[in-house]
Order: C-alpha cells, then sequence, then structure tokens
C-alpha cells in the first residue's frame, strides 16, 4: 500500500498492464465457468469458433465492435478531459429518438440527404444530452457522475412516454415505431460490398461499421493531433496547468461531454439506423456500460479502444453461439467479464502495476 | 371504496415499495458519510436478492436466506473496499464494475442452477417472510374508525425485512449521533486528515462503514426477492439502488430526511401504478412516466442547486492519502 | 541542568529523492517558548510532524521528559502529552467544538459522557486561560481565530504537556496573533512547554525564550532570544552561502512597461492577501521582490499573470490600463506579457506529458504550430529540439515524458518556452528552485541577457542572495505590502532582512 505512483516503462504501461488485467478477469471468468461445472477449454474453442470461423459468425462480430467502438470512444474522450461519463446508454437513447424522428419526419427528402441528416441528429441528440451535465458541471458544480446517471433512467423513460404515447406504431403492441422507409436505413455490408464482387452472408454489419472506423481515425486526431484535443488534454491531467496556459476548464468539461455524448450517439446509428430500421425500447441493452470497459482496457487511445471492442465483439457474438451449445453459459458471461475488467483495469489498476512492477523487477518486488 | 380506503392501500403500497429503497439509502448513507462513494449499491442489492432467494430456496427458510443475502452482499462491499480504501481506486469506477458483476454472474448462476431464463424456485411458506401482524390490528380496525384501518393496512401486516429496515433507520440515526463511531464515521467523512491526527485508523473506521453498507443492501436485496416476491428474477432491482442514492443526496445525507425521501420516492412509485389509466378530473391522463422520472429529475434539479443546497460529506470519493 | 521536555537526536528524513531533514538535533527545556524558525521548506514542519508521529523518522532518536520512546502515530504522542496545533486545521468543519474536542478521545462507547465531561473541562480551561468559546458552535462557521482556539483547547483537552504550533499567525490578524500570543504566555505560566514553528521574526522575538534556526533540512544555530537580534537569526535562516556573482553591467532602464497601482486582494474568509500594492516596471530593467515565502509574492504574481483577479487596482501593460477581458493569460501573452511560475510541477507543466508538448504549453494556438484547428508534432518537435539545444535542455528528447527531467531541465524548459517568444514582460517565479548548481547559472546568464535587450523582468524569489545578485532594484515584500525599496547598489541582507520581517522605515 503506498501513495507513490509506480513507475513503469511506457510499454509495460500501455501494453502489459492492461494485458495482465484483462488476462486476469478472463482467469477470474474461466473460474466462473468451472463454477458452473463446464470447461473453461471446450467454452473458449466454441466461443473463439462461434466467433471467428465463418463469415457469418465475423459478420456478427464487426456489428458488435461497431457499438462497443462508438461507446468505448465516448468514454475515453471524456476520460481524457478527466471526466467520468457513465451516461453513454442515455446518450445513446436521446441519440436513437432524435435519429427515428428525423427517418420518420424526414422520409420524403432523397435517401443520400436522408441518411446524413439522420446521422448528425443522432449526434446533435446525443451531444446535447452530454453537454447538459457537462454545463451543469462547469456552471452549478453539480458532478458528471449523478447527473449523468440521472439522465439514464431519464432518457430511458422518455423513451417509453414517448414509444407508447406519441410516435409508437399504431396497433403494435410493441413499444416501437414504425419502420423506416427503406431508404432511410443504413445499407448492410453485404449488399455494400456486392457491387465489389465481394458476397458475403446476410449479417446485421453495416455501413455504420464504417463510421465507427472513421470515429476513430477522427478521435485520434482530435485527441492527439488537434489544439482542441491538447485542451482536452491538459484539463485532465492538470487544471491548473490549464488555467496558466489560458484554456478555461468550463469551456473545455462542456465541450469534452458534448463530444463524447455524440460519440455515444453513434451507437444509435448502428442499432437504430443500421439493425432495427425502428427505435424501440432498450435497443442500447448495457453497450454503453460496456463502453467503461472498452476504455479503460484500450488505455483511452482509439488504437486500444479498436482492440478492446473487437476483444467484446467476439465474446458477444462468441457468447451467443456459445449459449446455444452450453445453455448454462449465457451471454451474461460477457457481462461479467465486462465487470471484472472494469475493476481491474480502472478500480484495482493500482494493484495491477504494482504486480507488473514487481514482475519486471523480480529483485525488488514491493 | 371511499378515500380513506384508498389512501390507506395506496400508503401501504408505499410503504412496501420504499423498504428496499430505504435499506439502500441506509447503506449508501454510511458508506458515503465515511467519504466511500458507493454506486454500487444496486448490484449488491441484487445479489443479495439472489443469495437469499437461492438460500431461502434451498433450505426451506426465510431467515437464512436473509443471512445469505447479507454475506453475498458484504463480499461485494470489501470488494469496494479493497479498491477504494485499500488500493485507492476509483469509487466510481469501482461500483460501476460492481454493478456490472453482480448483473452477469445472478443470471449466470441462476440459469446454470435452475435453468429458468436466470429465475429461482418460488418460495413458499417458511421459505418467504410472511406479513406479522401487530397486536389489536383487528380490534383498531373494527372500533377506531379512520386510523385503525390504517394501523391495520399500513402499519401492521408487513415483513420482518420491513420493520428491520425501520428499525436501521433509528439505528442508523442513533449511532451517527450519539456514539463514539458515529463521530468518528461523520469526522472521517469530512475530513480523515483531523481524524488521522487524532490517532485513529481511517481505514479502519472506512472499512466498517463499508461493512455496514453492505449488510443494509443485503437486507434490501433480500426484502426483494424472500418478501416482496416468491423468488429471484434477474435484474429484479430496476434501478432501486440509484433512486436509493438520489434519495440519500435529496436527504442531505441525513438519515431521518432520507426516510421522507424514500417514502416519498415509494409512495410516486405506488401512485403511478395507481394512475395507470386512470384519467384525473381537469387534468386528464397522467402519463405515468413523468411520475416514474420524478425522483431523477428532481435529484438532477437539487443537485444543480436549483433548489436548496447539497453539500456532500466532503472527503466523499477522495482516497486518504497523508499530505507531506 | 533540567531534563529536557524534549530531546531530538540525529533526525533525517528523505522523501524520494528530497532530504527533509538531515541529522537534527533540538532541546526543548520544560516550561519554557521554543520557536523554530527557517524558510519554507527548510524542513520545520517534517519535524515537527516526526515529533507527532504522523511520520517515522529513518534515522535518530526521540526523548520525551528524558525517556526515550518511538513514535510512531499520533495516538503514540497523545499519550505522551505532545499536541499539535497544524497549520490547516484538523478539525471538521460539519462538527461543533465540543464534538472536535472530544474526537478520538471520546472516553466511551456513547458520547453523551465525554460530551458533558468534555463541556465541564472546556469550561474551566475558557475560566483559566480567557478562552471563551460556545461548545455548540458549529466548527465552520467560526472565524479562523476562534477555529484556532479550538484546536488548542483539543490538545490541552488531551492533557498536553507539550503544545507544538505550525505557522500559527500565518492566517490570523494582527490583533488575533496578539490573543495568541497572550494564551502562549498563560500556558508558559502553567508549567507547559510550547514549540512555536514559524517565519516571521518579529514573533520569535516577541515570545520565544530560546530560538532553533533551520535552513535546508539541518539545524543551524540554537540561540537564545535575549541575547540574539533579527538580523543575527535572518543571517542564520538565509545562510553565509558562496556569493552569487553574476556579471552584470549597469544599464539605464528604458520606458515604463508594466504598471500596477493600488492592488488589494482578499481570500474567500476576508484576509488580506494584498494590500495597496504599488510596483512599475520598466523596459530593460529586473525588480526583484524578496521576502519570506507567504507574503504575498505569489498572489502579486498570479494577480499579474491574470491567474488571479485583485479585489481592487489598476493594471497598465505598455500603457493600456488592462479590463477584466485582457486579464486572462492567453490575452496577456498575446499582449508579451510571459509568466514563469513560481510552482512548475503543479501549474507550469503537466508532466504526464511529453516534453515537446510542455514546450507549447500555454501557445497552443499559435498558428505557426499547425495548419487551421490541428497541431503538427513533427513542428512541436522541431522547435523543441532547438529550443532544447540552444538552452541545454539534457536529455535533449522532445519525446521523452517531462516527469523524468531534473528539476533544473524541467526549469529550463518552462523558461525556454515563455522565453523564446520575444517577452516585453517577463515574471518569473522562484527561478532556481530545486535546481542544480550549474542550471542555476546558466539560468541567471539567461535572466540578465534578457533584461539586457529590453524585456522588464519581475523576479520572486525566496532566496534573498538571488534576488540581490539579480536585480536592479529590490522590493521587499511582508503581510501583503511593499515594506521598503532598495536599488541594487546600497542593499545589503541585514537591512533587507529586516524589511522583510516587516520592521519598516519608521520602525527601524
Amino acid at each position: 500500500m503506498s501513495a507513490a505512483p509506480i513507475e513503469l516503462p511506457r510499454w509495460a504501461d500501455t501494453a502489459l498492464v492492461p494485458l495482465v488485467s484483462v488476462a486476469a478477469a478472463l482467469a477470474v471468468s474461466g473460474l466462473v465457468v468451472i463454477g458452473i461445472g463446464e470447461s473453461p477449454l471446450e467454452a473458449t474453442a466454441l466461443l473463439l469458433r462461434g466467433a471467428l470461423g465463418s463469415a457469418e459468425g465475423i459478420g456478427f462480430t464487426l456489428y458488435y465492435t461497431t457499438n462497443f467502438i462508438f461507446t468505448g470512444l465516448a468514454v475515453a474522450v471524456a476520460f481524457h478531459a478527466g471526466l467520468f461519463n457513465i451516461g453513454g446508454e442515455g446518450q445513446a437513447t436521446i441519440a436513437g429518438i432524435f435519429a427515428a424522428l428525423a427517418c420518420l419526419w424526414l422520409a420524403p427528402l432523397p435517401g443520400l440527404l436522408l441518411v446524413p441528416l439522420a446521422i448528425l441528429a443522432a449526434a446533435a441528440g446525443g451531444a446535447l444530452y452530454g453537454f447538459i451535465p457537462g454545463w451543469l458541471q462547469a456552471t452549478r458544480g453539480s458532478h458528471v457522475v449523478i447527473t449523468t446517471i440521472m439522465f439514464n433512467f431519464l432518457a430511458a423513460t422518455l423513451t417509453v412516454y414517448l414509444l407508447v404515447e406519441v410516435i409508437g406504431k399504431p396497433g403494435s403492441m410493441q413499444p416501437e415505431t414504425p419502420e423506416f422507409a427503406a431508404h432511410a436505413v443504413l445499407t448492410p455490408m453485404h449488399k455494400l460490398l456486392a457491387p465489389l464482387g465481394i458476397t458475403l452472408p446476410s449479417t446485421p454489419l453495416n455501413s455504420a461499421f464504417l463510421l465507427a472506423l472513421a470515429a476513430l481515425v477522427a478521435v485520434w486526431a482530435l485527441i492527439f493531433r488537434s489544439r482542441l484535443g491538447y485542451a482536452i488534454r491538459t484539463v485532465g491531467a492538470n487544471p491548473r496547468a490549464a488555467a496558466y496556459a489560458g484554456i478555461s476548464p468550463a469551456r473545455i468539461t462542456m465541450v469534452a461531454m458534448a463530444i463524447s455524448g455524440a460519440l455515444a450517439g453513434g451507437l444509435a446509428v448502428n442499432e437504430v439506423m443500421g439493425v432495427q430500421h425502428r427505435l424501440l425500447l432498450d435497443f442500447t441493452a448495457g453497450y454503453g456500460f460496456v463502453g467503461i470497459a472498452v476504455a479503460l482496457m484500450g488505455r483511452g487511445h482509439p488504437v486500444g479502444v479498436a482492440l478492446a471492442a473487437l476483444l467484446f465483439g467476439v465474446l458477444y457474438q462468441g457468447g451467443a453461439e456459445l449459449s446455444f451449445d452450453k445453455p448454462s453459459i449465457t451471454r451474461d458471461m460477457v457481462v461479467v467479464i465486462g465487470g471484472v475488467i472494469i475493476l481491474f483495469a480502472g478500480a484495482l489498476d493500482g494493484l495491477f502495476r504494482r504486480a507488473v512492477a514487481a514482475l519486471l523487477r523480480p529483485g525488488r518486488a514491493a | 371504496m371511499d378515500a380513506i380506503a384508498i389512501f390507506a392501500v395506496v400508503l401501504d403500497s408505499a410503504i412496501r415499495l420504499s423498504v428496499p429503497l430505504l435499506c439502500a439509502a441506509m447503506a449508501g448513507l454510511w458508506s458515503e458519510r465515511a467519504g466511500v462513494v458507493d454506486i454500487g449499491l444496486e448490484g449488491k442489492m441484487l445479489v443479495a436478492a439472489f443469495a437469499a432467494a437461492v438460500i431461502a430456496a434451498q433450505s426451506g427458510s426465510a431467515w437464512a436466506g436473509l443471512g445469505a443475502g447479507i454475506l453475498a452482499s458484504v463480499m461485494l462491499s470489501l470488494v469496494h473496499g479493497f479498491a477504494a480504501i485499500t488500493w485507492r481506486g476509483n469509487q466510481i469506477v469501482s461500483g460501476v464494475a460492481i454493478n456490472m458483476l453482480a448483473a452477469g454472474l445472478t443470471v449466470i448462476l441462476g440459469n446454470a442452477w435452475f435453468g429458468q431464463g436466470g429465475r429461482t424456485p418460488t418460495l413458499e411458506g417458511a421459505a418467504r417472510f410472511g406479513e406479522i401482524t401487530l397486536p389489536f390490528a383487528q380490534t383498531l380496525r373494527e372500533q377506531v374508525p379512520g386510523f385503525g384501518l390504517i394501523y391495520d393496512e399500513v402499519i401492521s401486516g408487513q415483513s420482518a425485512p420491513a420493520y428491520l429496515a425501520l428499525l436501521a433507520v433509528v439505528l442508523t440515526a442513533l449511532v451517527l449521533k450519539r456514539t463514539r463511531f458515529g463521530l468518528r464515521l461523520r469526522a472521517v467523512g469530512e475530513n480523515p486528515a483531523a481524524v488521522d491526527t487524532a490517532g485513529i485508523s481511517v481505514a479502519g473506521l472506512r472499512y466498517s462503514a463499508v461493512i455496514i453498507c453492505g449488510v443494509l443492501c443485503g437486507l434490501g436485496g433480500t426484502y426483494l426477492a424472500v418478501s416482496q416476491s416468491a423468488g429471484f428474477l434477474p435484474h429484479m432491482t430496476a434501478g432501486k439502488g440509484f433512486i436509493a442514492l438520489a434519495a440519500v443526496i435529496f436527504a442531505n445525507w441525513r438519515p431521518w430526511p432520507a426516510l421522507w425521501a424514500c417514502l416519498l420516492f415509494g409512495g410516486l412509485d405506488a401512485v403511478a401504478i395507481r394512475l395507470q389509466g386512470v384519467a384525473l378530473p381537469g387534468i386528464g391522463q397522467v402519463p405515468v412516466q413523468a411520475i416514474q422520472a420524478l425522483p431523477y429529475l428532481m435529484t438532477v434539479i437539487l443537485l444543480a442547486g436549483f433548489i436548496g443546497r447539497s453539500t456532500p460529506p466532503k472527503a466523499a470519493g477522495l482516497p486518504y492519502v497523508k499530505e507531506r | 541542568m533540567t531534563i529536557p521536555a524534549i530531546a531530538l537526536t540525529g533526525i533525517s528524513k528523505r522523501f524520494g529523492p528530497v532530504q527533509a531533514n538531515r541529522d537534527v538535533s533540538l532541546s526543548v527545556a520544560p516550561g519554557s517558548i521554543h520557536g523554530i524558525v527557517g524558510e519554507n521548506g527548510a524542513g520545520k514542519s517534517t519535524l515537527m510532524s516526526i515529533l507527532y508521529g504522523f511520520y517515522e523518522a529513518d534515522a535518530g532518536e526521540i526523548a520525551v521528559g528524558g525517556q526515550a520512546c518511538r513514535i510512531r502515530t499520533p495516538a503514540d504522542a497523545i499519550a505522551l502529552g505532545i499536541g499539535m496545533v497544524h497549520q490547516h486545521f484538523m478539525l471538521v468543519e460539519t462538527l461543533s467544538v465540543v464534538e472536535n474536542v472530544v474526537l478520538g478521545a471520546e472516553g466511551g462507547a456513547w458520547l453523551s459522557g465525554g460530551v458533558k465531561r468534555a463541556r465541564a473541562e472546556l469550561a474551566r480551561l475558557s475560566e483559566q486561560f480567557g478562552l471563551a468559546i460556545d461548545p455548540d458552535a458549529i466548527v465552520g462557521d467560526l472565524s479562523v481565530g476562534l477555529q484556532q482556539r479550538v484546536e488548542i483547547l483539543k490538545a490541552l483537552y488531551r492533557g498536553a504537556q507539550i503544545l507544538i504550533l505550525d505557522e500559527p499567525t500565518a492566517v490570523l490578524t494582527p490583533p488575533e496573533a496578539d490573543q495568541l500570543f497572550a494564551l502562549l504566555r498563560a500556558l508558559r505560566e502553567q508549567g507547559k512547554t510550547v514549540i512555536l514553528i514559524t517565519h516571521k521574526l518579529r514573533e520569535i522575538m516577541a515570545i520565544t525564550d530560546r530560538v532553533s534556526v533551520m535552513r535546508r533540512g539541518e539545524m543551524v544555530a540554537h540561540l537564545a532570544t535575549p541575547e540574539t537580534s533579527p538580523p543575527e537569526i535572518a543571517e542564520a535562516m538565509v545562510g553565509r552561502r558562496v556569493l552569487l556573482r553574476v556579471e552584470k553591467e549597469a544599464r539605464p532602464r528604458g520606458a515604463k512597461v508594466l504598471e500596477a497601482v493600488g492592488l488589494d486582494m482578499v481570500d474567500a474568509r476576508g484576509v488580506a492577501l494584498l494590500s495597496g500594492i504599488d510596483l512599475t516596471l520598466h523596459a530593460g530593467e529586473i525588480v526583484g521582490i524578496a521576502g519570506v515565502a507567504g507574503n504575498g509574492q505569489s498572489e502579486l504574481l498570479e494577480v499579474l499573470a491574470g491567474l488571479a483577479r485583485p479585489s481592487r487596482g489598476v493594471i497598465r501593460l505598455n500603457g493600456q490600463v488592462l479590463t477584466s477581458a485582457d486579464r486572462n493569460p492567453s490575452r496577456l501573452r498575446k499582449l508579451g506579457l510571459m509568466h514563469v511560475p513560481e510552482d512548475r510541477l503543479r501549474t507550469g507543466l503537466v508532466t504526464a506529458f511529453p516534453a515537446a508538448e510542455n514546450a507549447i504549453l500555454g501557445y497552443q494556438d499559435d498558428p505557426v504550430l499547425g495548419p487551421g484547428p490541428f497541431l503538427s508534432p513533427a513542428t512541436i518537435a522541431a522547435r523543441a529540439r532547438d529550443t532544447f539545444a540552444a538552452y541545454d535542455v539534457r536529455p535533449p528528447d522532445p519525446g521523452l515524458k517531462t516527469a523524468k527531467f531534473s528539476g533544473g531541465n524541467q526549469q529550463k524548459i518552462v523558461l525556454a518556452r515563455e522565453i523564446e517568444r520575444a517577452p516585453r514582460v517577463l515574471l518569473v517565479g522562484q527561478p532556481t528552485r530545486g535546481v542544480d548548481i550549474g542550471a542555476i547559472e546558466s539560468i541567471h546568464r539567461r535572466l540578465i541577457g534578457l533584461r539586457d535587450s529590453g524585456v522588464a523582468i519581475l523576479l520572486v524569489s525566496v532566496e534573498l542572495e538571488e534576488v540581490m545578485a539579480l536585480s536592479d532594484r529590490i522590493l521587499a515584500m511582508c503581510g501583503g505590502r511593499i515594506t521598503g525599496e532598495r536599488l541594487a547598489g546600497e542593499a545589503d541582507e541585514r537591512d533587507l532582512g529586516l524589511l522583510m520581517a516587516g520592521v519598516t522605515e519608521q520602525a527601524a
């Protein structure tokens, strides 16, 4: 137990520590599998085969990965500003409402105009819903964490109200909107690539995946190559130095939360516009929370986020396949793994850094 | 039904809905007054509900279920304490992790053990906490109009965990205010350095608070699965841990106001259920969601200082590091 | 000879690379008031924290009342009859006076008994020492002076025979300080031993029986107060180091560049941090501020740099009155006012960043650093490489994490950043704090070179010698006021020491 930060070489800091904590998290999850009487090795084999063993599996894996890239980036951008945005679920929900309204109300527009507008609407909805907690923290002193938690629930109740009372599909028992017009949705990947002579099985993977890849690059450029990103990182690392440099921490708090919310909106683009083609209840399905694990594991860097998102994509898809073969291992296993990763890579970071430091200097184990 | 009867029914339902909130709110209050922020109340209650339902089903004893619920919840508390106190980790991150762990584990284990999509077997008889009829309930109902009805419907006929929850409020208020432990605990959440220089262990106090938090979450979770319902359902806490957190903020981290806040929020829930599909004269139908959203909305507004002032314990969320 | 109340022998304590105490010995006579003086960072507070069990010494022995003992925790110290009033009060602001007093000494699982006893004891102590206080008042509502009284009562309630006070007057108004001194004398009458840590010579002279002087972690003098004088103490505090020689030619000063008139600043508690500061800075001169740390120099720098707002007063830069919109660091930099902050690690640098990124801190909006909204890492690194070479930053690696540079090289990074962009006014705080000898020399030469090229420099340093070696004009500060002005040629350490101690011309 020590307050002194543990100094590690950069490669160990950025790669080894997260790897060790993820390995430990997977080991713990293996114990859970053993605990319910299954073989972790067999489960892993089934999982990997399900996720990566077929073109269809890979398609599904990348579809899930898309969600995790967006929510992981959302959390990562806020992290860089020293903020903890647990509101990804709520921001994605509001983004979904905005996107759905755009798709429904602007349906007369041609697809070439409508789709980008709906994507912008989603981003704007998410940004607005992230901005408000940021604004409340910057000007009223209420903590982003608590506000975003409350906002998650508010977004959920608002969706129920809208779907039941306002924009629900007439005559439907399900709380959902009518299906969007065919030109208002994103192109599935198998259709997108067919003209290029590439034939893929039909999966939910759609053009939002390309948007996610673009977001990875954009966030990388924003954080590590732009003046704004420099300001964001300065506020996150040392608010006093930021003030000294003439950067307003209050302004950056609001801007970073808005960007974070807009990125969370990508989840709505993939799910609502890309897969479901309508707004339905709880489409966020906890992806926003897993995004926290993705960001922590990826150390806030887009490359790390991409890898972590892929890992969770594999776990999600593989987990779904696995639960067909082994009904006792449901996909909730992934939630457990996510939780343990958040615990190990986030809250117990100090412990793992200490462990890695001891590993690297066997003579001077702490 | 006459007005008073409706009132009694709604009040009874409000109390039933408040009990888990009350337990979790007291739990959060203990933890946060000691300076450990806990957004994992939800997860702890969930795990407690699951463990209590499993053990109650296996043993046939609701009390054994309560013990198991408390034990499971305290274990998660200790994980939180280990991360937050010993390793000075981020308390919010740890809380999120615990919520996810709980949500996943309960479903997996429930499904693996019972194969009913995460449900546990239905509890019957002594495996479930029954209603306790207080003395004179029937007599008072028959002989004292008004109060007698309320006494019988509302005050009497609750289950043992509900009465324990109320007792927890009394004890929390009493211990915090009147005992050495309570004084030190209040102090450690405000200024741990003052406690340290007075020769008292900061970590020891915080661990105690975190364990008490676990016990109370255990009680709340057990109530959900073994008293209110007859078994565990996946995600059955449904955000109650967060409403409890809201209640704590609303009560400015004080026990008696937290009781009223929980009753208020439970009452809103009861009213929302009651008003479903009912048109009020002059207003028309009130959307149920608007009422459900109120606790969250009020908390946001309160936190932003638009009404009143919220003053959390000063050291809440901050790991204690000796200053140089 | 009487047995000393406290005897410390050979105490050493190291925090990472910093040797906070080196082989310190101290003997305090019972029933006396013993002063410990030294500049900030001299190791006084560390020594007292060791005595109070907040830290354990790496080496050395402690004897209390002639008995050798180990003090591992504050509880041990309390049991030995040692009480401490910390500089930052160890009070719980939401609790009442009596609750604060009994905290840790409740005398039972239930509060009521202990509180009752504490009330009686408080009444008795109030009577005995004239320490009137409402036991049920909430501590956060009390004035600073009364809060300090609660701290003292806490120690006395625990039966402290030895009372340590760390910079007790730092936050007090003069009348409150006088009251405190009366109390300390009363305690001495009762046979208690008082250890007073301070850097104010006036207090040492006014109240102590003996005084021990610390400098750079070492004990350098033990003096009997009646037999010494403020100049002698000041000299011991500052030390007779090898005189810094800085080659510097007299130059005619240029036009007025920066002017401050009537600056006042008050903190949240209403304590005046700056009062009536008038200051003029001309092109091509170095004005040094001499003062013991904590006398308003930091606040003055922050106000001039646009980091803090004065409660009153006017600042003119190049003849233009600065509006409130001008008073932010970005705008001031554009107007040619650059700032090397006192605390480079907390304010001047983001230590987690690579060095190259710190070389642009504050200039992140400079168009030369990249196209439009972007920053070009290649440009930034190339510029950093050039300036690091020019300023001899070692290692000259712009990609290295800033935390890994030595203090001197970190300082050079900051200095290079601020000087490189041709300032008209340069505010410099503690330019050589924690910097090795070689780097000190190069930093000094750099500042003189700037002055020769016509830059107006305001230098704040707790190193009196540095101020004397570099400045053309010296202003002494004490208690948030400017207590005197000397031209470089006519200043001597003794004279400045008196001004720094608040002994003004009239009084001297």
